[in-house]
């Protein structure tokens, strides 16, 4: 009985060749890794049994979910975060929305600076926006506060609502519409029963954007909001101390509850995709 | 379908009635925009040559169109201009680095798996800036495990720290600017079709190649957007520096930050932020020119 050989490559050529089949693999799990790990570390030490100071790990506990309003101070930050953020997303929301039917339905004059005016907020950094709007508002003698923060948060929303809503409207199918117009709906009939619907998930994913990037934002809250206190600044000033385990249980229910927003989001479309 | 399109373009069906429309869609947001926008970068233009007022308060200025502020200012922050660029550079180069391939995974190697990963990408960044940034100081700081665990294997000395480092700030700003680069990059990755990959494969180019003279040309859109989105706000940006950094790790942020809260030097501040600016958007006009990339929001 002969058998024909089987040519074995060595051992090490094998691993070697292993790793080049799935060297991409291996590095995304890595990247992953070191993406979740200041988060793992923010949900684990929600349930510090820490006291004062929560910089080393004391036991498990539940009381810090039981009363997320323990520590002083972080329940009215919170509040002031919540408010700044819906009523600045809603109004970015849309104004932002109104742009982007300009710029994405119709010609006009002035189109170019109209997508200059969007693109430079985006382009300018935060601490050049925050503080020549404080050195505005003081030369006005507005004091800075709740509706000064909420202007300032509007107006850095706006462009990413634009970008995003009109990326949408980019990718409509333009059949969809000369359809409607062709069964005879009006023109306002097929903005109000077509057009609209077809860009909502644009609207309302530009919405979640804007208020993410309100309910986060440091550094232009910073110069703006004078003496008030926001879940960002609260966080900041007590950064020196060790921040209360309670900051960790805000922000572990905030990924918690964005991802299941996001999750929902997804699984909503899949649904209409079928 | 082109010539469709264009037909009912010209017929005027869906770029509305020629007139007022756009117009008035487009008033209340542009409104907004310049009132607290372009009015306030007007104004800075103007603080930033104003001197203080002579025997007057601190924080009292006067308008006497003193350029020479700008060379003041630019001498007294060089350091931080220095290192604010460095820093920011280097962190769009570490981001790009890391998200690069994570974007090629997840565009071309997940297959069923797509979406869960994207969303997984972004999931880190639902938590606050903030706690993430104290996180990542916690975790490499004394009481964290990863220091100890370094010394422990005889990787870094007894006396050596990792917090308060120019490193931490960079390793921050790198981490904190992440999905700036990752999905700018994923949405070119994942426009590209997949069949001229093929092609360069069929054409006996090997792996290196095919990335080198199809993917990554194809994904420069993506390179771009996402270099820009991370470098601007890292250049500007303070809280990496002051969390993460020491008092020799400073960038211009923070400069501004202080003149304007603690030393109450509007015009500095405000000649400091007009820099800033500028070196920005030639940087990024430039930038954009090259890469020929034009068509960009």
């Amino acid at each position: 009985m002969s058998t024909i050989p089987i040519p074995t490559l060595p051992v090490s050529k094998r691993i070697s060749r292993w790793f080049g089949r799935n060297l991409i693999r291996i590095y995304a799990v890595l990247g992953f890794t070191y993406l979740f790990i200041p988060v793992i570390y923010t949900i684990a030490f929600s349930f510090n049994n820490s006291g004062k100071s929560n910089l080393v790990w004391r036991g498990f506990t539940f009381n810090n979910w039981m009363n997320p309003c323990g520590a002083p101070d972080v329940c009215s930050a919170l509040g002031n975060s919540l408010k700044i953020g819906l009523i600045a997303t809603t109004v970015a929301t849309i104004l932002g929305t109104l742009i982007a039917f300009a710029i994405g339905r119709h010609r006009f004059r002035g189109r170019a600076t109209t997508n200059l005016l969007i693109f430079l907020p985006m382009a300018t950094p935060e601490v050049v926006l925050g503080s020549s709007l404080l050195a505005m508002f003081l030369a006005f003698r507005i004091n800075p506060g709740f509706w000064p923060t909420v202007a300032a948060h509007v107006m850095f929303c706006i462009s990413f609502v634009v970008v995003t809503v009109k990326a949408r409207i980019a990718s409509l199918d333009p059949r969809l519409e000369q359809a409607a117009m062709d069964l005879y709906a009006n023109e306002r009939e097929t903005f109000r029963r077509v057009t609209l619907p077809l860009v909502m998930p644009g609207i309302a994913g530009a919405a979640l954007l804007a208020f993410s990037l309100s309910f986060d934002d440091f550094i232009i809250t910073n110069f703006n909001s004078g003496t008030m206190n926001t879940f960002p600044k609260f966080v900041y000033t007590s950064a020196a101390r060790g921040i209360p385990a309670q900051a960790n249980v805000i922000g572990s229910s905030m990924f918690l509850i964005a991802l299941v927003i996001v999750v929902a989001g997804q699984l909503v479309n899949r649904k209409k995709a079928r | 379908m082109a010539f469709l399109q264009s037909a009912v373009t010209r017929a005027g069906f869906f770029t509305g009635k020629k007139g007022r429309l756009p117009y008035l869609l487009l008033l209340p947001g542009m409104l907004w925009l310049f009132t607290f926008f372009i009015l306030p970068i007007i104004n800075l233009a103007g603080t930033s040559t104003q001197t203080p007022v002579v025997g007057g308060d601190t924080g009292q200025y006067v308008q006497t169109f003193r350029f020479a502020n700008y060379v003041d200012a630019f001498n007294a922050a060089r350091p931080q201009f220095a290192r604010s660029f460095i820093y920011a550079t280097l962190a769009t180069l570490l981001a790009l680095a890391i998200s690069y391939p994570l974007a090629y995974a997840i565009a071309f190697r997940s297959g069923r798996f797509k979406n869960i990963l994207l969303v997984l990408v972004v999931a880190p960044f639902f938590t606050s800036f903030l706690l993430r940034t104290v996180a990542w100081k916690q975790i490499l700081g004394e009481e964290g495990f990863v220091v100890p665990t370094l010394r422990a294997m005889h990787i870094i000395g007894p006396q050596t720290t990792l917090t308060a480092s120019a490193l931490a700030v960079v390793t921050g700003m790198t981490y904190n600017f992440l999905p700036f680069m990752t999905l700018p990059l994923y949405a070119s990755l994942e426009r590209i079709d997949p069949r001229t990959l093929e092609a360069s494969n069929d054409l006996y180019a090997n792996g290196i190649t095919t990335f080198r003279k199809v993917t990554f040309p194809l994904s420069m859109p993506g390179v771009v957007a996402g270099t820009l989105l991370t470098f601007i706000p890292a250049a500007g940006d303070y809280v990496n520096a002051a969390i993460l950094g020491n008092p020799n790790t400073t960038m211009i942020g923070n400069v501004i930050d202080s003149r304007f809260f603690r030393i109450v030097d509007y015009p500095t501040a405000a000649s400091l932020s007009f820099m800033l600016m500028a070196a920005i958007l030639i940087l990024v006009t430039i930038y954009i020119r090259r890469s020929g990339t034009d068509e960009l929001v």
